[in-house]
Order: C-alpha cells, then structure tokens, then sequence
C-alpha cells in the first residue's frame, strides 16, 4: 500500500490506479513478490548500487592514499615524472567522459518518460564516447611503452629520480589501468543495456536497470575527475 | 501512464551541471600551467572535489534521493577522510621529528 501522507496532493482515485499499475507490473514480471510497490523496489535497487560504490570508493581510495605518501615524499620526482604525460591528451579524454556523463544522464530522462529511441541513442552515444577514452588512453600507453616509461628493467629517465620515478609510473599504470578496467566493464553494461532497452523491457514504470548502470558510469567518471589533476597537472609548472 | 512519483529532473539541470564540468575542466588545465606554490595543489584538487560534487548531486540524483542514501554516501566520503587524515598524519609529519 502506498503511504498517504507522501501522496496527499493526488487525488484520491489515483491510488487504486497506482495498486492497478503495479499488480499489471508484478504480472509482467518487473516487480519482485518481496516488494510493495515500484516506489520501494526503485529505492531499494538505488540504495544496493550506492552500498556497492562505496565498496569502490575503499578500492580506489587505498590507491589515492599510497599516491598521496609518495608524492609527499618524493614531490620533485613526481612532478618531473607527471611533466612527461601528455595533458592535450589528458584534457580530451576528460571532456570525453564528462560528455559521456551527459549522455548517461539524458539516458536516464529518456527511460523516465519511456522514450526508447532516445534512451538507445543516448545508450550508443556514451558508448562511443567510452570507446573514445579507451582509445586515446591506448595511445597514451603505446607512448610510455615507446618512450621506455614503463617500470621495470628497461625504464628509462633522468638518472636523480631513476627509482621514485618509476614509483609514479606504477602508481600511473595501476590506477588508469583499473579505471580503464572499470570503463570496459561500463560499456559492456551499456550494450547489455542497449539490449534490454531494444527488447522493450525498459519502460518508464521499469527503469531501474538504466538508472543504476547510470550510478556506475558516473562513478568511473569521477576516478577520472581526480585521476587528471593528481596525474596529469601536477608537473606543468616551475619545471625545466 | 505514469503514476509513480519518482523525480524527473529537467534536462535544463543537466545541460547547465555539463557546462559548468566543462568550464571547471578548462579552469583546472588554465591554472595548472602557472606556477602557485603551494596553491597549484589546494586550486586542482578544490576544483576536482567541485566537479565530483556536482555530478554526485544531479547527474547521479542524490540531491533528490532518500537521507538514507545521503548517509551511505556521506559515510564513504567521512571514511576515506579518516583514511587520509590518520595515514597522512603519519606520513607527512616524519620529517618534523626532533629527537631521537
């Protein structure tokens, strides 16, 4: 039943057309027999996917910390070693996953009103974008390999900060690695998306599944919304 | 047919939160390449945190969602907070040591 109190600006009619609405949803399959209403199992579906980034903000967060003792440490070999990023790079491949935010939000307007074309288009757009990102981040690390910034036997840099400088580039590899590895798994969710929205089960009643992959597309865009400056800005001044 | 009563945000909120991540990038790049001391770091991570900000509220709704999810968001925030501060304490002050 629906609480009153939260609805009392309807009429009175309307929740039996909500109580009609939503046995024609349980019938279709789209909600579980342990919830009362849409209402429920949409907070309840949006509170698990939080629960489940907060587990990634503790992922991530060991990552940032270790970069933050090390470049406490060692700032004038972190920032030598930041300078030889690419930032014009870096810079694009922010926009293109802010951009990528914006088309995942207007996905999930679509879904709201039930507009299937749209919400397929929008789904199409963030996965080209994300392809995008990948593809430039591809380059970036054929750059590193080519310019012997890979940590290991073969590194390569100014023979004062040979050591720490290859703490950098670990830190770089491990942290944008796992944010590509993230970025990977969020478009792999956005065609199963695209699918589900093809197939019609997406509707405006139903459109958890949009708005939770949603949650993880931005997530992954905010690691990168810190990553950039950390990584990317650190070494452009007062250097060489 | 749409009787629930979950929030539809306008798409103008979105297209303005967009305008601004951009600007906010555009400032962040502008302002790494002038050399601040100290301030280089407090501006790109300030304007970061902003960033994170405005698309936590309103690209990921949590301005319109339930206090319980303010409370599991906050809380995540609060613990890398405490993450950071005790580790750091550590860490950053070694140099500071006058004895021993």
């Amino acid at each position: 039943m629906p609480d009153p109190a939260r609805h009392d600006h309807r009429p009175a009619d309307a929740f039996a057309l909500q109580r009609d609405g939503e046995a024609l949803a349980f019938q279709h399959g789209v909600l579980a027999h342990h919830f009362d209403s849409l209402d429920q199992q949409r907070e309840a579906t949006t509170l698990g996917m939080w629960v489940f980034l907060v587990t990634e903000v503790l992922f991530f967060g060991g990552l940032f910390l270790v970069y933050s003792v090390y470049r406490t440490w060692y700032p004038q070999a972190f920032a030598a070693a930041s300078h030889e990023l690419d930032v014009m790079l870096g810079t694009i491949n922010t926009a293109a996953l802010i951009t990528s935010s914006l088309t995942m939000a207007l996905a999930v307007h679509a879904a709201q009103l039930g507009q299937r074309r749209v919400l397929m288009l929008f789904l199409v757009a963030t996965i080209a974008l994300g392809s995008l990102f990948l593809g430039i981040k591809a380059v970036e690390y054929y750059h590193k390999f080519t310019e012997h910034h890979v940590p290991g036997p073969a590194f390569q840099f100014e023979r004062e900060y040979i050591r720490q400088a290859q703490l950098f580039f670990s830190l770089y590899f491990v942290m944008t690695g796992l944010h590509a590895l993230h970025m990977i798994i969020g478009i792999g969710i956005m065609l199963w998306m695209l699918y589900w929205s093809w197939r019609g089960t997406i509707t405006a009643e139903y459109y958890s599944p949009i708005e939770i992959s949603g949650l993880y597309w931005h997530f992954v865009d905010i690691v990168w919304i810190f990553l950039f400056p950390l990584l990317y800005l650190l070494g452009r001044h007062g250097l060489h | 047919m749409d009787f629930t009563s979950h929030h539809i945000i306008p798409k103008r909120v979105y297209y303005t939160i967009y305008a601004v991540l951009m600007l906010c990038t555009y400032l962040t790049v502008q302002i790494a390449f002038f050399d601040l001391g100290p301030l280089n770091a407090i501006a790109a991570l300030g304007i970061a945190v902003l960033k994170a900000t405005l698309v936590v509220l309103f690209f990921m709704h949590v301005k319109y969602s339930t206090r319980l999810t303010w409370a599991v968001v906050l809380g995540s925030v609060f613990w890398f907070g405490i993450l950071l501060a005790l580790t750091m304490s550590d860490y950053a002050t070694r140099a500071w040591r006058t004895f021993g």
